[in-house]
């Protein structure tokens, strides 16, 4: 078998993949004696009461995963046993409430987005974006490049490095100006003759893009507009679909998801009927049965990869079902209106944030473009040492952006969301008073 | 149809000429092998240029998707916008108004590679003794 795949030993084969501590150092690692099971529940506990939950802490952290109001009935609803219980719920003799469930999600998604159709869902935004990506390359196969903006989510920059390292892509950065993509570089890029233009909108500092200045540079070269776009934001906010884009995708997470241990996610995939049947993923589809009556099906199962073999655009064969269901019911419980009254309170709430801290120190406010739900400040010291000393004040003062590279050191990413109360905000900003 | 105007791939498509195109399409045996149920056609766009042997669009019937192979080199001058508004015209009359490109060819040497119509009967009945 070796032999016929190409590969010397199974150490070369795994190389790449396992971590070199793991490979060679198991036999190092010491495991404890073995636990009974009061001893092992209290030895969990023990680790668990470690972790500082967003509810035991003030919270200003985001950076693509946030804290925001869920309704009660939310989890009342998807724990039903009907739900919980079932894996890879796709037969349609014993699954029309979890086919329904999909179909409205796809309905839900598509109109929140402005896009013709959705899928069932991916795992997560990053990966979503990362298929996306292979959905522009097979529409130009014979163009090697994607644009993207430097503002871009790192960890999306990351994933979609993974995705698209082995196939000879570059990833073209277009750099950051005030706090948004250069427009002019977006300009000149069109000469690259990429397969897709990326446009993140809200960008990772939260700030609100020209969305048309992307649709603009695409269209200049052909490529494929492809959107990354925040689905709370949306309720505010232009959606892709009315500016041209050709794939929509979002971080599904802010809707009823928690964001314990980096968040439950969702990857939210959209894209325009004519990209349908390369589109990744499950699709679910209405049909009548042989009696007339209503039905729910998987559909467009040509594109996938048990029919499609090697030419399908996709190997992902399945769905974030329970995190699918949670944004179905989030967005049913809500409604268009309560959509917008949450996306609204964190608009508010980031104003009244700004306000407070430009009072004390105009200077730390290091961008004044729109923004949604989270800004960039400036603090007199590394921010990671700023945040430390926050949580020892009650706070998780947000992500420091040395993510971005060093020239970010002293910048802070805050995230304010309808959750947090004015008086969190006013002492928010006087324990920020001694590092801005 | 005069064994000279007309010509087969392995892929089971055929070609045929008419001056200096060629119309191209798929057999009544391709169409056989899908269950002849044809639900979407994908066509390649106008002036877009082609290698023989290589895939110029996608047919799926219900539960089975195929590439579609050139049978010669050469610019599209045209996609028959019929069979992309009605698949399965494909189906219902592969040799005829179910057609799927016409080919300007850039090498005529190309065409004496093509199966005529007796090799083609040939080999499709060795291919179902498979």
């Amino acid at each position: 078998m070796l032999a016929a795949i190409g590969a010397a030993s199974i150490e070369s084969l795994y190389g790449e993949l396992v971590p070199e501590a793991i490979s060679t150092g198991a036999e190092k690692i010491q495991f404890p004696p073995p636990m009974a099971e009061p001893e092992l529940l209290d030895h969990l506990r023990d680790l668990a009461s470690r972790n500082t939950a967003v509810t035991q802490i003030v919270s200003f952290l985001g950076g693509g995963c946030y804290e925001h109001f869920i309704p009660a009935a939310l989890d009342a609803i998807v724990g039903r046993s009907e739900f919980v219980t079932a894996y890879t719920p796709y037969q349609p003799e014993a699954s029309q409430g979890t086919l329904q469930a999909f179909f409205e999600y796809q309905t839900l998604m598509a109109r929140l987005y402005a896009m013709d159709v959705s899928n069932a869902s991916l795992y997560d935004g990053a990966s979503a974006l990362g298929e996306a990506v292979l959905l522009a390359l097979s529409v130009h196969p014979e163009r090697r490049r994607v644009v993207v903006p430097f503002l871009l989510h790192p960890h999306y920059k990351a994933v979609l490095h993974t995705y698209l390292k082995h196939l000879g892509v570059e990833i073209f950065e277009i750099p950051e100006c005030n706090g948004r993509t250069d427009y002019d570089r977006l300009r000149n890029a069109a000469e690259q003759e990429a397969a897709a233009v990326v446009v993140a909108q809200p960008n990772f500092f939260g700030i609100l893009e020209e969305s048309d200045e992307f649709e603009r540079a695409a269209r200049a070269s052909d490529a494929l507009l492809i959107a990354v776009a925040d689905p709370l934001s949306l309720a505010l906010v232009k959606p892709p679909g009315e500016y041209g884009a050709d794939i929509a995708v979002g971080e599904g997470q802010p809707l009823g998801m928690r964001p314990y241990c980096g968040g439950e996610t969702l990857g939210i995939f959209t894209c325009r009927a004519a990209y349908m049947r390369r589109m990744p993923g499950r699709v679910v589809g209405m049909t009548k049965d042989r009696n007339g009556k209503r039905g729910f099906v998987l559909t467009l199962q040509t594109r996938e990869q048990h029919i499609r073999r090697e030419k399908a655009t996709s190997n992902i064969c399945t769905n974030h079902a329970h995190n699918a269901l949670r944004a179905t019911v989030f967005l049913s419980l809500l409604g268009p209106q309560g959509l917008l009254r949450l996306a609204r309170l964190c608009a508010r709430n980031l104003a009244l944030f700004r306000k407070k801290l430009g009072e004390i120190s105009p200077s730390a406010l290091v961008h004044s473009v729109p923004a949604f739900r989270e800004t960039v400040i400036r603090l007199k010291r590394p921010a990671r040492d700023v945040c430390e000393k926050m949580v020892e004040r009650g706070f998780f003062a947000g992500v420091p952006l040395d993510i971005m590279g060093p020239s970010y050191e002293e910048f802070l990413l805050v995230s304010v969301t309808d959750r947090r109360k004015d008086e969190e905000i006013q002492s928010f900003v006087n324990a920020l008073k001694d590092f801005i | 149809m005069s064994s000279n105007t007309i010509r087969f791939s392995k892929t089971h498509e055929w070609a045929r000429r008419d001056g200096d195109q060629i119309v191209v399409g798929i057999t009544n045996y391709a169409v056989d092998q899908l269950n002849r149920e044809i639900v979407f056609v994908e066509l390649p766009e106008v002036g877009k240029n082609v290698k023989q042997g290589e895939t110029f669009g996608v047919i799926e019937a219900v539960k089975t998707a195929s590439d579609l192979y050139a049978p010669m080199s050469g610019e599209i001058i045209e996609s028959n916008m019929l069979v992309s508004d009605n698949p399965n015209l494909v189906a219902e009359d592969p040799e005829g108004a179910g057609w799927l490109i016409k080919i300007g060819p850039s090498d005529w040497s190309e065409w004496e590679q093509l199966l005529d119509s007796e090799e083609y009967q040939t080999y499709i009945q060795s291919e179902e003794h498979h």
